[in-house]
């Protein structure tokens, strides 16, 4: 049996949790995912901005953190902090933590090879709208493949003591040191299934111990304690997902039902690099406190394809909000809304989107919140999102005004003008397998 | 009688892309038979009514006496492209429990 636990469910994911992963109880391997679909991009700019930058800078730091760890238990890291600049990232490790032996995964970055592929015939076209990649080509940030659990383990197989990786799935991060260990193939598709699914599990870090979680969640003990979460993983497949003992959270079938739910698409075909899995294959049960054990679970052969995370700028927007005060607190927000439309209007500014929210309303549930027809106070938001910096600027000089020439009682201003963003947008496509080619390096001062 | 989903259910939702997902799981697995019955595409479609723009598609994951929904074009462009506060939908699910459905307890 291996655990491996899982100590970052995002870039920004609490600091402490994979120290105390490594200092509360026995682990093997500690994983932590750091990339959502738009953190790439935010990566890409600061490398052109400065050829030494492109990684998740938590990281090096949080390895110097538990490298004393890692030294004397053997630890195991094994991250996706990479980002678009892997060699960077573990070069700054090893400078903050001298002695550790650091493997990066290469090879996910396809940015430079794009119109490479493009004159190959390769349209990439994006998963959701169809369009072709030809389309936006201009605008493009970054682009990555998503890579799996294999170049992981080969990572793993070095010896080394960290592993960074740039754009790895996050369920490779947990599937990899099973492969590595077990010695599990490519063609073993329901162990490879089993290691996908307790990725999927503990991939975002505390949402299957009691995090964001509905089930009872007013008894959930000891949450400013809450213990990231623990696979214990046989070499037939099965695991128990678990925490540290004396730490706060909860696990049971039902808290670990809603993570398997979480941001899931057709269960019976969760498409990996490394497979595809059946989630309506999983057996779970309840085997002791915060112990859920799983089992049962089936899957198939990898894709021929591999998906490829692709960004780019798609126009600006901004977003104000004002307060407004009883009485008539809902009807005075929505004149403030009526108004800025036709100053808008009157100025000729166009936008692709304006839209209005109204905190205490409707924000969150639109059209399903229950009715709050006289509310002490309203919030309301209004965004807009155009191709032109300009008309989107200008937006943002259409709010304070109404505080002295608008509806009565407007408040909660003291932030000022709000800001402009430029839009980084996100593109999903497909490639062949065989067009990306992993490699690892031992990368040493 | 007419009840709240949440008598009966929990929920989970998230994002990808401009589509959301809701995760509707059974109390007791005697209740599953009840979701299925209950919480259609196109029940869960009228309920969130503007605010999905797309189809609802539903998947049944009897072992965890769950349901899947996916609601497409739900999430006003999705990802950093959408204006909306809940950009990623992870309030849908909560949205979901004040569905009135029909039981016979």
């Amino acid at each position: 049996m291996i655990r491996i636990a899982n100590g970052q469910g995002f870039w920004g994911d609490w600091l402490e949790a994979p120290v105390r992963l490594v200092e509360r109880g026995p682990i093997d391997y500690l994983a932590l995912d750091y990339l959502a679909e738009i953190t790439m991009s935010i990566l890409q700019k600061q490398r052109q901005a400065d050829p030494r930058l492109g990684y998740a800078r938590d990281f090096p730091p949080l390895v110097a953190r538990i490298a004393p760890h890692i030294r004397e238990r053997g630890v195991k890291v094994i991250a996706n902090a990479g980002g678009v600049n892997p060699i960077a990232c573990a070069q700054e490790v090893i400078r903050l933590a001298p002695g550790l032996k650091v493997a990066v995964v290469l090879g996910d970055d396809v940015f430079p090879r794009l119109d490479e592929f493009l004159a190959k015939g390769y349209e990439m076209r994006d998963m959701d709208t169809n369009e072709p990649l030809s389309q936006i080509r201009q605008q493009i940030l970054s682009a990555n493949a998503y890579i799996g659990a294999f170049p992981l383990a080969e990572a793993l197989a070095t010896g080394a003591d960290v592993v960074v990786a740039g754009r790895s799935t996050d369920t490779a991060l947990t599937l990899a040191p099973m492969v590595h260990r077990f010695g599990w193939k490519p063609d073993e598709y329901d162990k490879l299934a089993a290691g996908t699914i307790a990725g999927h599990i503990i991939e975002c870090g505390a949402q299957c111990t009691g995090g964001n979680c509905q089930v009872d969640w007013q008894t959930i003990p000891g949450m400013a304690d809450i213990g990231y979460p623990i696979v214990e993983a046989e070499p037939d497949g099965s695991f128990v997902v678990t925490k540290h003992h004396q730490t706060g959270g909860r696990i049971n079938t039902h808290v670990v039902k809603e993570q398997l739910l979480y941001e899931l698409g057709d269960p019976k075909n969760y498409i990996t690099p490394d497979c595809t899995a059946d989630f309506t294959t999983i057996r779970l049960e309840d085997a002791g406190p915060d112990r859920v054990r799983v089992s049962g679970i089936r899957g198939g052969p990898r894709p021929p394809s591999l998906k490829l995370s692709i960004s780019y700028t798609a126009g600006w927007k901004a977003t104000g909000m004002l307060v407004y005060s009883w009485p008539q607190a809902l009807a005075k927000a929505r004149a403030a809304d009526r108004i800025v439309r036709e100053r808008l209007q009157q100025l000729g500014l166009s936008f692709e989107e304006i839209y209005t929210e109204y905190f205490g309303v409707n924000a969150c549930l639109g059209s399903a919140a229950p009715p709050n027809p006289d509310p002490p106070e309203v919030q309301v938001r209004i965004a807009v999102r155009g191709p032109e910096r300009k008309a989107v600027d200008r937006f943002t000089r259409e709010l304070i005004p109404l505080v002295l020439n608008g509806p009565p009682g407007a408040t909660g201003f003291g932030e000022g003008r709000p800001p402009v963003r430029e839009i980084v947008a996100y593109w999903s496509a497909l490639l062949p397998r065989e067009e990306i080619a992993t490699e690892v390096h031992l990368v040493t001062q | 009688m007419t009840v709240p989903l949440s008598r009966i259910a929990h929920t989970r939702s998230g994002d990808k892309g401009d589509t959301c997902n809701i995760g509707v799981i059974a109390w007791e697995e005697r209740y599953y038979p009840i979701l299925l019955r209950e919480v259609t595409p196109e029940r869960v479609k009228a309920h969130f009514g503007a605010l999905v723009e797309g189809p609802v598609e539903r998947y049944e994951l009897p072992n965890l006496g769950a349901l899947n929904f996916l609601l497409h074009r739900a999430l006003g462009g999705g990802g950093t492209v959408s204006l909306r506060t809940d950009a990623q939908g992870k309030t849908f699910g909560a949205a979901l429990l004040s569905l009135q459905i029909e039981v016979s307890i």
